[in-house]
């Protein structure tokens, strides 16, 4: 297992109540693996499955690799303008 | 020039034309988005703009250059602001000069529907009865019912 730093915002961060969590991920972790642990927090099951998570500011996909040097953010549907 | 910011100071309008402004430029297109009075019917007071700062600066500056690559705009200002607007303040503006309409319109609307979808940027409605909350942006039919 290994550890990594997720950043949240906006309604996420209400929902679980932090900015700024660590969560523990199998080695070897995707995006996909980086939400289930969230989502298996309390409330974190209010995240979706498919919400957008970020890799060092860039949108990833699901099977995108994560390590724990990367800038993780969950990003809660966007609604600038 | 092309340029894009989020900045937590007042958008002033009249600076982005100034710097679009060209001899070369035969239009120049405005779009400005402000704090409106209701949303889904609720009467809205005021909207917090919150940001992953890092993130939308970075997603801004990608988002004018591939505006400025896909409609030959080579003057291009993006500003979009954060923190806490009254209603009618400026939350974005974008202008852009080109030698001919077209391109300088279509220009400012795609980069409006791109900041909309792109860019990590999340509005927390305060309303008139004391509540607040953080906009969706799906549309209400897309919405799942409680």
């Amino acid at each position: 297992m290994a550890t990594v730093a997720v950043q949240l915002f906006a309604s996420y961060a209400d929902l679980l109540g932090q900015s700024r969590m660590t969560v523990s991920v199998p080695d070897r972790a995707t995006v996909r693996d980086l939400l289930t642990s969230v989502r298996s927090l309390p409330r974190g099951g209010g995240i979706p499955e498919t919400a957008l998570v970020a890799v060092n500011r860039r949108f990833a996909n699901a099977s995108d690799p994560i390590a724990p040097s990367d800038e993780l953010a969950l990003i809660p549907p966007v609604a600038g303008g | 020039m092309i340029r894009a910011a989020l900045v937590d100071r007042v958008i002033e309008p009249a600076d982005l034309l100034a710097e679009v402004a060209t001899p070369r430029s035969g239009a120049t297109a405005l779009f400005i988005g402000t704090v409106r009075e209701t949303n889904d019917g609720r009467a809205v007071t005021a909207i917090d703009y919150a940001s992953y700062v890092a993130m939308a600066e970075g997603e801004l500056e990608r988002i004018a250059r591939e505006a400025g690559e896909k409609f030959g705009v080579d003057f291009l200002v993006v500003e979009h602001r954060v923190g806490m607007l009254q209603l009618m303040e400026t939350s974005v503006a974008i202008a852009a000069s080109h030698a001919h309409r077209g391109p300088a319109m279509d220009c400012t609307r795609w980069v409006i529907e791109e900041i909309k979808t792109r860019v990590p940027i999340w509005k927390r409605e305060h309303y008139a009865d004391g509540s607040r909350d953080w906009v969706d942006p799906a549309p209400r039919s897309e919405k799942v019912a409680p």
